[in-house]
């Protein structure tokens, strides 16, 4: 029996681009983290309705859902801030001082990695190594690889993007 | 389609393209366009359209190793190799300019911003997985054909029969690149003689290991290359269908992989019937999600499933009962990258570079307190030394070199007294340390081994994917312990305990990841451990 998928939860436009990704995988349940990658893509994070919209269009239980959503470090449970700022923490990072910015950002921002700042305005997050050893210690701010900062410089870089 | 219609398929694009006299070739890997290599592309291509037709064209490439001066910029002729190009350091915008009245004939180079030639971080290179890196625009299909490119896998369809290529890639002695070692061609030879059906061909580009970015630089920079290595795989074992599996926190080589996908598609090199012969093949794209342990084979599997990446069990291996239960030949980025020459160049040449034992070339990602920090590519059997006081220019500000870091977490350091052995597989065993997929990283002497331990520990325990208990408790009981004795809490007995369960968790976790975790801890022990017993109360 040809099985139907469940209705598109709102009327905003982006279900339509969850959706198209799901779709062009068949629907098929190995798509379930591409799927997974289109819902973050599209809203920044992964909430309950939107893993039960997943569920329901893969036909898969919601607890596998929730499980591989929650088993990969790349997908957010939480609203993220309207910036973001990812602390690379790899080794060549660590040997070159990324403790210590992420202190710094701590001490100005009130965020600890894996926070958001009360005023939404920044995330902070740790990575393993997003590949940029040469640029030691790498930051990746709003999407942008930058290096050789220090925290000084970092936090005032971090506060002009706020500002804007 | 066979070479001579390659060749003049080669020929065609290049009577269409035009080539310049001299082309201006600008870095735009991840890292220089992370230094600003976009304004300076811009720059050199609005001065490079005042200049008589056929002077010069601009073009962006991929990396060419030297991460720490970039944006890096190449004059050369057409596709000439990197040696044989002026290379300029830290360029910006403002140098356009000087650069371009530079090619006109009788001029000089820009000698303030110009690398010299005989730079040993160049030098005492041997580019093979990297020969096209830096040369070839990683956008461009057509580059990649002029450049010879394809080759291989033309001439595996049309000369040679499965059994060859796997006899050409068992000759090369060819070992996997990812870490382990395994030799490839036993690799091919087993899924190949699976009975016939469905088979994959998986390419490993979850490149995790901390401090390792050799795979990035490949997919970057020469996509087309690991494409076509894939096919001739595919086409050795039987396959029709094989995937990347990519991090997610590389997005710069997942688009420059799907352009390259999608031309390959285009113009038949991929799909149905490549080259107008029977043999099928097409690649899919994957996405990680930030899980280390997925770079584990079957846990690698088990998330282009779309679940939680979680290994199982060996045996039964991939190569039996891989993706949905069919044979899987899974290789790794640089391992492919490797093929296409072997199997242009035959597998005889390719045994006559390196050591008895391991074969080849070596890409290294060469990073940490190191005067060069970028990426390198050198004969199996160069010795540590040479790789970081010559190549890599030594340790910067005037310190001491303290030790190496290979093999990421699974991995080891080296101490000076150790540097002058040959890096190969065998030799780094015997150190306690391991290949691992390439990543090196320096310390000078402000770093405390315990801390570095601790970092590993950290990072192990982080990315345990908690399917196993040894690994799940033990990595943080070892984190617990070794954070005791870096903050100078413990007494001796926490010391043995730590020496205790390094052995077991290495002799009972289920996968990879566990059984080495505490290496970081036996390898610095082994070297450093007065300073584990400075810290002990």
């Amino acid at each position: 029996m040809q099985r139907t998928p469940p209705d598109l939860p709102s009327n905003d436009k982006r279900w339509k681009l969850v959706n198209a990704t799901m779709r062009r995988n068949g629907y098929a349940g190995h798509a379930l983290i591409e799927s997974l990658h289109a819902v973050q893509d599209a809203f920044g994070f992964l909430d309950e309705e939107a893993m039960t919209f997943v569920a329901g269009s893969l036909d898969l239980p919601l607890s596998k859902v929730y499980g591989v959503a929650t088993f990969y470090h790349l997908f957010m449970l939480k609203p993220q801030g309207r910036h973001s700022c990812v602390v690379c923490t790899g080794t060549a990072c660590y040997i070159k001082g990324a403790g210590a910015l992420i202190e710094g950002i701590q001490e100005r921002f009130g965020a600890a990695p894996g926070e958001t700042t009360e005023d939404k305005s920044l995330s902070v997050l740790t990575a393993r190594c997003v590949g940029a050893c040469g640029l030691a210690p790498a930051v990746v701010l709003d999407g942008h690889v930058i290096g050789k900062l220090g925290t000084e410089q970092l936090c005032e870089r971090i506060e002009r993007e706020i500002a804007e | 389609m066979n070479l001579d219609d390659l060749e003049e398929l080669a020929a065609k694009y290049r009577a269409e393209s035009k080539e310049p006299d001299t082309e201006i070739r600008v870095c735009m890997a991840a890292s220089c366009q992370s230094s600003g290599a976009g304004p300076v592309l811009e720059a050199l291509s609005a001065a490079c359209a005042d200049t008589p037709p056929g002077q010069c064209a601009v073009k962006g490439v991929g990396c060419m190793g030297l991460c720490s001066a970039g944006p890096l910029v190449a004059v050369a002729a057409p596709a000439a190799p990197l040696d044989e190009a002026i290379i300029y350091r830290d360029v910006t915008a403002a140098d356009a300019p000087d650069i371009l009245a530079s090619i006109t004939p009788g001029a000089a180079p820009v000698e303030r911003l110009r690398i010299p030639s005989d730079m040993p971080f160049f030098a005492r290179q041997h580019r093979i997985v990297l020969e096209n890196s830096g040369i070839v625009d990683p956008d461009s299909f057509r580059g990649y054909v002029m450049v010879g490119g394809y080759a291989g896998m033309v001439r595996a369809l049309s000369e040679m029969t499965p059994q060859d290529v796997i006899n050409e890639v068992t000759t090369s002695g060819l070992r996997g690149r990812g870490g382990g070692g395994y030799p490839t061609g036993l690799k091919w030879s087993t899924v190949a003689k699976m009975p016939p059906g469905q088979k994959y061909v998986i390419c490993n580009a979850d490149e995790g290991d901390p401090g390792a970015f050799m795979d990035r630089a490949v997919l970057e920079s020469d996509p087309h290359r690991v494409l076509e290595g894939m096919a001739i795989a595919a086409y050795a074992i039987g396959a029709n269908k094989g995937y990347v599996y990519v991090r997610a926190e590389y997005p710069l080589a997942v688009e420059r992989l799907k352009t390259a996908i999608r031309k390959a598609k285009r113009t038949g090199f991929l799909g149905n019937h490549i080259c107008e012969t029977q043999f099928n093949f097409d690649i899919e794209i994957r996405l990680g999600a930030g899980a280390f342990v997925c770079g584990e084979e079957t846990a690698l599997m088990a998330s282009i499933e779309g679940g939680r990446g979680q290994p199982r069990p060996r045996p039964p291996y991939p190569a039996e009962y891989g993706l949905w239960g069919c044979p899987t030949l899974i290789n790794n980025v640089e391992s492919y990258a490797n093929i296409p020459p072997i199997i242009s160049n035959g597998g005889q040449w390719f045994a006559g570079i390196g050591t008895e034992k391991s074969k080849g070339t070596k890409v290294f990602a060469l990073a940490g307190t190191i005067v060069n920090t970028g990426l390198i590519e050198v004969d199996m059997g160069t010795h540590l030394r040479d790789i970081i006081f010559e190549i890599g220019g030594g340790i910067p500000d005037g310190k001491a070199f303290k030790a190496v870091q290979t093999g990421g977490p699974s991995g080891g350091c080296v101490p000076e007294e150790h540097l002058d052995i040959p890096v190969d597989y065998d030799s780094l065993k015997t150190l306690g340390t391991m290949m691992g997929s390439g990543g090196m990283i320096v310390m000078d002497e402000s770093s405390n081994m315990v801390d570095v331990a601790r970092f590993f520990m950290e990072f192990c325990m982080d990315e345990s994917c908690g399917k196993c208990i040894p690994c799940r408790a033990g990595t943080q009981q070892m984190h617990g312990l070794l954070d005791k004795i870096a903050k100078a809490q413990a007494s001796r007995a926490d010391l043995e305990l730590l020496e205790e369960l390094c052995e077991v968790v290495q002799a009972t976790s289920l996968c990879g990841l566990g059984q080495t975790a505490p290496n970081p801890v036996l390898s610095t022990l082994r070297y450093f451990r007065h300073e584990y017993e400075e810290k002990l109360g």
